[in-house]
Parts: C-alpha cells; structure tokens; sequence
C-alpha cells in the first residue's frame, strides 16, 4: 500500500517537473534569433509551427552530435511526444488546450532549430581548426 | 560537469553541487577498485557498494539543502535552513534504523538500503517544496530554477524505482537495471546548464507552470 502511494505521488510529481524542466530548456533557447541560413534551410521564417519539428529533427541528425546538447534535445523530443498524445486525445475536447498545445509543439521546433544552429557553427569550429592545423 | 563549472567560472559559486560530483567519482573510483581487488559477489563489493550510495544520496540532500539556502538568501534563513536539513537527515535515518531492527543477520546492508529509498522519497518531497517557494519568491535564476528541476527529476525516478521495486519484486533485473541509467541524468543536465545557460540568464517560474495547468 505504501510503495504504490509512493509510486503515484513519484510518477505525479515526475511528470510535472519533466514537463518544467522542457520548458526550462525551451525558454531559454526562446530568446535567441535564429540566422537566415537556419531559416532558410529549416523553412521556418517568424514563428515555428508544430509540422517543422520532424523536418528540423531529421536536420540535426545530419550533424554531428555535440554530447552536452543531447540530453536536452533528447528531454524535449519526449515532451513533444507527450504534447501529440495530449492533442490527440484531451485537446481534441477543450479548444484552449488545443490552442496552447500547438503553441507549445511550435516552441519544441524553434528549440530544436536553435539547437541545428548551434551544431551548424559547432561542425564549422571543427573544420576550421582541421584546416588550421 | 566539474570541467564545465571551472570552464565557466562557476566553481566556487556553485561548490556544493560540485563537491557532490566529485564525491561520485570518487564513490565510483573506490567501487571499481574493491570490484577489481575483491570480486562481484564479495562482501567488500556489498559493503562499499551500498554505503558509497548512501553517502551520495546523503551528500545530495546536502546539495538540496544548499539550494534551499540559496532561494532563501534574502531572507537570511541559512542557520535554520541547515538545522532543519540535519533534523530531517537524522530523522530519516532513526525511521530507516526501526524499519530494518528486525533483521539482524543483513542490518548493515538493509540499513543503508532502507536509508538510501527513504532519503530519495524525502528528497523528493523536499524539492518539491523548494519549487512551490521559487514560484511564491518569483526566484529567477535560469540556472537555479534547472538545477531544482533536474534534481526533482532525479528524486521522482528514484523514488518511482524503488516503489516499483517494493510493488514488484519478481522484475528485479530491470528494477537494478535502471539507476545507472538515471545516475547520467544530472551531470548531464548540469553540464548542460553551465555550459547553455549564462549567470545572468533570467526565467520566470511562473511562466513555466502557468500554461501547463
């Protein structure tokens, strides 16, 4: 009886500080412009919509991986995943929830193309110092 | 994650959750060598296997209780900050002790067993509350607000662990499979803290519960 009350309260209390700490994550990286070789190549130009995450995603995987990125953009891909299974089922019921959903889904691609920014200039560091030496 | 706090200059600011990675490799370094000298299935390996970990856990709680004290600096709270850690800490330790009295022949090992599962669910509660104050302070430290939340994260998958352990003893290979997994979780997301997010960086906390309700 104990282990699962201490199993609910831990899974509660789990998804709510997951669900934080993406934000977190996705806040932070909210302030940076995106430059227009990212915009260019990731189609997204103002804001970024939910569709774009994929495409972005696909991006990233084509450069090379930087260690100190992957958790985050890892931690986000679930929250995304967990954003689609709330527009498929509970936001398919309140229209706000479908409102802040997209939102949301539109915030995980533009953390995810500023993170295809950041391993742009990471593999372009790279090179150049290849070259230098 | 110690590299990236000297490489941002944030050592010192920081030092008790840098001391505490420290204590981990050190704890990691000690289990390799008793592994090494003594075998797997030797009591020296039991021994220092569960104590490393308790102290860890200990050492992580006093991470937590730093936290505490850093949210609460204006408000100068820091001696009761830490008398009331100490409180809790023995007082977690005197309950895992009546939980565990009974069986003598493994008291050493169930003991810091027992220690360790309560102190992540205690952990846990505690960081929890530490969030509910950030948000009534509006603490705005980027870095102070993912350091709580990563911490959180790590206490409730413990937490949900050993619960699932209790609930579910005939699937402990999996259940023993998992914190080692759960154990890369913090450096990482710490590196990746100091490393992605200046000291300046500014987030309302606010902001991140708002919506989500």
């Amino acid at each position: 009886m104990m282990a699962a009350i201490i199993l609910v309260c831990s899974v509660v209390l789990f998804l709510q500080f997951f669900v934080f700490y993406c934000r977190s994550l996705i806040a932070a990286s909210s302030r940076q412009a995106l430059s227009a070789e990212v915009k260019d190549v990731t189609g997204i130009q103002r804001t970024a919509r939910g569709e774009d995450f994929q495409r972005v995603m696909q991006l990233l995987q084509l450069c090379p991986e930087r260690p100190e990125d992957r958790n985050g953009i890892q931690a986000v891909g679930v929250y995304f995943r967990l954003l689609n299974l709330l527009k498929s089922t509970v936001a398919r019921m309140a229209p706000s929830m479908q409102v802040w959903t997209e939102s949301e889904r539109g915030q995980c691609a533009y953390f995810a193309a500023v993170a295809l920014e950041r391993r742009i200039s990471f593999s372009r560091d790279m090179l150049s110092q290849q070259m230098d030496a | 994650m110690v590299v990236c706090a000297l490489k941002q200059r944030a050592f010192r600011r920081y030092l008790p959750l840098n001391l505490w990675m420290l204590m981990e490799l050190l704890s990691g370094i000690s289990r390799f060598y008793v592994l090494y000298t003594y075998g797997l299935k030797s009591s020296a390996y039991a021994y220092t296997y569960y104590y490393t970990d308790a102290l860890t856990t200990i050492g992580l709680y006093f991470v937590l209780a730093s936290l505490y004290s850093r949210v609460l600096d204006e408000l100068k709270m820091e001696y009761y900050v830490r008398m009331a850690a100490i409180l809790l800490l023995s007082g977690t330790a005197v309950v895992s002790y009546l939980v565990v009295r009974q069986s003598s022949h493994l008291l050493v090992t169930r003991f810091a067993y027992e220690l360790h599962q309560n102190l992540y669910f205690v952990g846990l509660v505690l960081t929890y509350l530490l969030w509910g104050v950030m948000l009534k302070l509006r603490e705005s430290r980027t870095r102070v607000v993912q350091f709580v939340l990563s911490l959180g994260l790590l206490f409730s998958m413990f937490a949900a662990n050993y619960a699932l352990r209790n609930l579910y003893p005939n699937v402990s290979w999996l259940w023993n499979s998992l914190p080692p997994l759960f154990d890369c979780f913090l450096p990482l997301a710490w590196c990746y803290t100091f490393l992605k997010i200046p000291e300046e960086a500014r987030l309302m906390p606010a902001r991140l519960a708002e919506a989500s309700r």
